[in-house]
């Protein structure tokens, strides 16, 4: 196959897995560390959430170089879907197909993210926007109370071999299991 | 200057995460059914790349731009806030399937709707402030 088709389609995990270790590595090289969800913590501070607890007291000009990591991750995101995909189909397992399928999924495998959980009719409904807020709050209450998120975990600490990082990462694949195989079904 | 080269990683680690599928809702459910290996494949490679990157570096002694030797800050020692903290995450991570870095690159790849999720994510992050001193660590 041609690399510039290869550009286009999916890239395989073996490619982007070192790819990502790349990103942690260039920021600690640069004397930073990954970290995603440290982000919301400077949101907070930027809103004035320092006048309700000195958690969110902090200089959030220290932190610029990071909003503005998050700046080109989005930038990042529109240029992989505007410019470098062929809009192939992801390849996501027939079985899990069906079973969402089942669960009134459909298109599955089709878009990034369902529309069942991220399309007008679903954001605009109680439900569905009820979902979703409960999932960022969870999200955002969590990660800040672990300390850190897959980025900071996941992994830089896996990676430094940092024992917190694993029970953090153990929490995370509970968390999710839980909620996909005895949650989710339940509720959409 | 300065900031540049953290938009240009930025953008890199973006166009990776959507070419890897890692921002991809049904990755997610399909990892938590244990139905594929494509994310434990990605999550894997990633931390024995990380691995090998920072023991070598070690090894080398390898300065980072500020002229210090690379090193990763260590995380405070305890239980409770890690696998309370990191249960409680699990749960958001895979009903939104996205953590917090998908969630910005997605309203790059024009999910508009996860602007919802961040702003209730940022809340989340508010009223953990507002709880700390109440809460096991």
């Amino acid at each position: 196959m041609h690399v510039m088709d290869w550009i286009f389609k999916p890239w395989p995990w073996y490619i982007t897995g070192p790819l990502i270790a790349s990103v942690m590595g260039l920021l600690l090289f640069f004397g930073r560390t990954f970290g995603m969800s440290s982000n919301l913590r400077t949101f907070c501070a930027i809103g004035g959430a320092g006048k309700y607890s000195s958690f969110f007291n902090l200089r959030w000009r220290d932190y610029l170089w990071s909003l503005t990591l998050v700046l080109g991750s989005v930038i990042g995101g529109y240029i992989a879907v505007t410019f470098l995909s062929d809009g192939s189909i992801s390849t996501i397992n027939p079985t899990t197909i069906s079973e969402l399928n089942d669960l009134g999924f459909s298109n599955v495998g089709h878009s990034l993210v369902p529309d069942e959980f991220y399309g007008l009719k679903a954001v605009t409904s109680f439900k569905g926007l009820s979902l979703l807020i409960i999932g960022g709050l969870l999200v955002g209450f969590g990660t800040r109370y672990a300390g850190g998120c897959t980025s900071g975990h996941a992994i830089t600490g896996l990676s430094s071999l940092q024992k917190p990082s694993l029970i953090a990462v153990i929490g995370f694949f509970l968390g999710g299991l839980i909620t996909v195989n005895f949650i989710l079904p339940y509720i959409v | 200057m300065k900031l540049l080269k953290f938009l240009l990683v930025g953008i890199f680690f973006g166009i990776v995460l959507v070419k890897s599928e890692a921002v991809s809702w049904y990755r997610i459910y399909e990892m938590f059914r244990f139905q594929s290996f494509h994310m434990y494949g990605i999550i894997g490679t990633a931390i024995g790349t990380g691995i090998l990157f920072l023991q070598l570096s070690k090894r080398f002694k390898v300065n980072s731009l500020n002229g210090k030797q690379l090193s990763v800050p260590l995380k405070d020692r305890g239980f409770a806030r890690y696998i309370l903290g990191g249960t409680i995450f699990g749960f958001g991570w895979a009903l939104i399937g996205a953590c917090p870095g998908p969630m910005y690159i997605l309203v790059g790849t024009g999910v508009m709707s996860m602007l919802i999720v961040l702003a209730a994510a940022t809340f989340g992050t508010f009223i953990y402030g507002m709880l700390r001193d109440k809460l096991p660590h």
